[in-house]
C-alpha cells in the first residue's frame, strides 16, 4: 500500500513535469515542422518569459494569471521582432548556420539576463490557492501539480481543436505535410510561420513561468534543459501536437522515476530509449513527414 | 577542348597529364605559407615560456577542431556530439593510468584513438542512416548516453569528480611531464598535432577526400555516379572520431586529470564554434579559429565573463548571417577583391 502511494506520487509528479515540458516544447515542434528551422534558442524564449513572469510577480506585484499573460505577450512580441529581423534571413540556409545562429542567440540571452537581472536564481511565490495540498480521495497531493496536469490537458485539447477545426489549423497541417504544395495553393506560409512562431514562443514563456517553481530559473536555464526540449520534439514528431504531448509525459514520468531510484546516471535510459526510437522511426512517434 | 585520355590521342601520355589530375596534384603540393603555423608554434616555445600551458591547451583544441573538420567540414556530417569521442579518448587514458594498468603515453594515445574510433564506427554505422535534425539529435543523445554511463560507473570513473592526478610515464622514458613547467607537454602535443595534421591533409587531398567533398556538395549526384556514400561517410566518421579521441587522450595526459566535462554539450558546442570561427572545410580553419577563440577567452573571459558570453553570442549571430566561411573565408574574399588581380597577372 505504501509502495502504491509512493508510485502514484511519483507518477503524478512526473506528469506535472512532463506537462511543463510539453507547454515549452509544443511551439518548437510546430515551427520546426513548418519551416524545418533548427531553433535551439527556443529554451531561451522560455527562460525570457519565465523571468518576465517571475519579475512581474515579485517586483511589480502582479497576480499569477496576470503575470502569465504579460509573459506570454512580451515573449511573443520579442519573438516576432527577432523572426522578422533575423530568423527569416536563414530559412534557406543550411542547418549548420541555423544551429550556430541560435546558439549565438542563447549566449546573448544568457548574458543579457545576467547583466540586467543578475546571475542568481529567481524563486516563484505561488499564490496561496495553489500552494497547499489537495485531497484526491485516495491520497493527499500537491495542488500545484494537479493544477499543472489539468492546465496541460486543457491546452492540448485547445490546440488540437485549433488544428483540426479551424482554417488556420488546416493551413498549418497542410504546410507541415507539403510546404511547396501549400504555397502553390496560395497559403501565405511566411505569415503562418510568424503567427505560429509568436504563439509557440508565448507558450514557451508560460511553460517557463509555470515550471519555474520546481525547475528553477537562472541564466543557464536555456542550455540546461535544451536537450530535453529537443528530445520531446524529435520523439513526439515534428509538427505533431499530440505526439509531443505523449512524448513529454513519457519523459517526465521516466525522468522522475529514474532520478528517484537511480540518482546517479539514471537518465541514461532516456537517452538510450530516444536513440532506439529515432532509429526505428526517424520522424518520431506521430510525425507525418518522411525524413 | 576535348581532353579525354583515349588511346586514339597519343598527345595525352598518361592519366596524370589530364588537366583535372594536374589541378588535383597541384592542390596537394605544399605552399610556403603552410610552414607559418608551425614556425609560430616553435617560436612560442622560445619566446613565451610562461604561456606554454596555454599553448598546450591551444594545440589540443586545434587537434579536436581538425578532427571535427574532417566530419563536418569535408563530409558535411552535422554533429553536435563530437565530445563523445573526445571523452572516450580522455577516459581511456584516464582509466588506464589511474588504475595503474598502462601509463606509457604514446601507446596510451594510440589506444585512446582506437577506443574512440571503435565508438565512432559502431555509432556511425547506425547514426549515419539518418540526416538533418534526427542525426543532430542522435549525436547529442549518444554523447549524453556516454556521459551518463561514465557518471553511473562512478566506482571506476570517479563519477562527477573524475579521476585526479593521473600518473603518466615519461615520454620515451626520458622526458617527464612536470606539473610546474609545460615544456614537455607542449612539445609532445605539437608533435602529435603535426602527425595527425599530416594524416588529415593527405586524406582530404586524396581521391577519398574528394569523394567526401562530393557527398557534402551533392549527395544525389554521388549516389548517381555509384559512389559508396554510406561506407565513405562511416569511414570518415570513424577516422574523425579516432582523431577526436587522440585529442581527448592528449587533454587527459597534459592536464593529468579527467572528468565528466570532457563529455559535455558545452565542449561539443565550443569545438563547433572554434571550427566555424576559423572557417570549416579548409584545414587551417581549425588553427585560426582555435587561436582566435582561446586567445579571446583566455584574456577576456577571466576578467569579464558576462561580456565575453555576450560578445561570443553576437559574433556567432554575425557569422551565421554574414560570414559563413569564418575568418579564413573573410580573408579569402578580401584577397580576391583587393589582392587577387595582382596575383593573377
Amino acid at each position: 500500500m505504501d509502495f502504491a502511494a509512493d508510485f502514484a506520487g511519483i507518477f503524478l509528479g512526473g506528469l506535472a513535469a512532463g506537462t511543463v515540458l510539453f507547454i515549452v516544447s509544443v511551439g518548437l515542434s510546430v515551427t520546426m515542422g513548418l519551416m524545418g528551422f533548427v531553433n535551439l534558442a527556443h529554451g531561451a524564449f522560455a527562460m525570457f518569459g519565465g523571468y518576465v513572469i517571475v519579475l512581474a510577480m515579485n517586483r511589480a506585484h502582479f497576480g499569477f494569471a496576470a503575470a502569465l499573460a504579460v509573459g506570454f505577450v512580451a515573449t511573443a512580441a520579442l519573438s516576432v521582432l527577432l523572426e522578422r529581423l533575423l530568423y527569416r534571413r536563414l530559412y534557406r540556409a543550411g542547418e549548420l548556420d541555423q544551429v550556430l545562429f541560435t546558439i549565438g542567440l542563447i549566449f546573448i540571452f544568457i548574458a543579457g539576463i545576467t547583466i540586467v537581472v543578475g546571475p542568481e536564481g529567481q524563486t516563484l511565490e505561488l499564490p496561496p490557492a495553489l500552494g497547499g495540498q489537495l485531497n484526491l480521495g485516495f491520497m493527499q497531493y500537491r495542488t500545484y501539480s494537479i493544477f499543472l496536469i489539468v492546465v496541460g490537458f486543457l491546452i492540448v485539447i485547445g490546440i488540437w481543436l485549433v488544428f483540426e477545426r479551424t482554417r488556420i489549423g488546416a493551413q498549418i497541417r497542410a504546410t507541415v505535410d507539403n510546404r511547396r504544395m501549400a504555397e502553390s495553393l496560395g497559403i501565405n506560409v511566411d505569415r503562418l510561420f510568424t503567427i505560429t512562431f509568436a504563439f509557440g514562443s508565448g507558450m514557451a514563456a508560460i511553460g517557463g513561468g509555470l515550471g519555474a517553481e520546481f525547475l528553477g530559473l537562472d541564466p543557464q536555464y536555456a542550455l540546461k534543459y535544451l536537450v530535453y526540449f529537443l528530445i520531446a520534439v524529435s520523439v513526439g514528431g515534428l509538427g505533431s501536437v499530440v505526439g509531443v504531448y505523449y512524448a513529454s509525459l513519457l519523459i517526465g514520468v521516466l525522468d522522475f522515476t529514474l532520478k528517484l531510484y537511480l540518482p546517479k546516471g539514471g537518465t541514461i535510459f532516456i537517452y538510450a530509449l530516444t536513440i532506439l526510437l529515432l532509429l526505428w522511426r526517424p520522424q518520431g512517434l506521430l510525425g507525418r513527414k518522411e525524413t | 577542348m576535348n581532353v579525354a585520355a583515349s588511346p586514339a590521342r597519343p598527345a595525352v601520355a598518361t592519366p596524370l597529364d589530364h588537366p583535372a589530375a594536374r589541378v588535383l596534384i597541384g592542390r596537394h603540393r605544399l605552399r610556403w605559407w603552410e610552414t607559418l603555423p608551425w614556425l609560430a608554434a616553435v617560436g612560442l616555445y622560445f619566446a613565451f615560456p610562461a604561456y606554454l600551458g596555454f599553448g598546450t591547451e591551444l594545440l589540443v583544441a586545434i587537434l579536436f577542431a581538425l578532427a571535427l573538420d574532417l566530419a563536418l567540414g569535408y563530409a558535411g556530417i552535422i554533429t553536435l556530439g563530437h565530445a563523445a569521442f573526445f571523452g572516450t579518448g580522455a577516459y581511456t587514458v584516464g582509466l588506464l593510468a589511474f588504475w595503474g594498468i598502462w601509463t606509457e603515453p604514446i601507446s596510451s594515445l594510440v589506444l585512446a584513438g582506437v577506443a574512440a574510433g571503435v565508438v565512432g564506427l559502431l555509432s556511425g554505422l547506425v547514426l549515419l542512416r539518418t540526416r538533418g535534425l534526427t542525426l543532430l539529435m542522435l549525436t547529442i543523445c549518444t554523447m549524453a548516453l556516454l556521459e551518463q554511463a561514465a557518471n553511473m560507473a562512478h566506482d571506476y570513473t570517479g563519477g562527477f569528480d573524475g579521476l585526479p592526478s593521473l600518473p603518466i610515464a615519461p615520454v620515451f622514458g626520458v622526458f617527464e611531464f612536470s606539473p610546474l613547467y609545460d615544456n614537455t607537454q607542449y612539445v609532445y602535443a605539437l608533435i602529435v598535432l603535426l602527425i595527425c595534421f599530416l594524416l588529415v591533409r593527405t586524406l582530404v587531398y586524396s581521391p577519398f577526400g574528394q569523394s567526401l567533398t562530393g557527398i557534402r556538395e551533392n549527395l544525389l549526384r554521388m549516389h548517381a555516379v555509384g559512389s559508396p556514400v554510406r561506407r565513405r561517410l562511416v569511414i570518415c566518421y570513424t577516422i574523425s572520431a579516432a582523431l577526436a579521441g587522440i585529442a581527448g587522450g592528449l587533454w587527459a595526459q597534459t592536464n593529468a586529470y579527467v572528468n565528466l566535462s570532457t563529455f559535455d554539450l558545452d565542449r561539443a558546442a565550443t569545438v563547433l564554434i572554434v571550427l566555424i570561427l576559423g572557417g570549416y572545410g579548409r584545414l587551417y580553419g581549425a588553427f585560426v579559429g582555435a587561436v582566435a577563440y582561446l586567445a579571446l577567452e583566455h584574456f577576456l573571459a577571466r576578467i569579464y565573463p558576462t561580456a565575453w558570453q555576450l560578445g561570443l553570442g553576437l559574433l556567432l549571430v554575425l557569422i551565421a548571417l554574414f560570414a559563413r566561411n569564418g575568418i579564413l573565408g573573410l580573408g579569402e574574399a578580401l584577397w580576391r577583391r583587393y589582392g587577387g588581380k595582382r596575383a593573377a597577372s
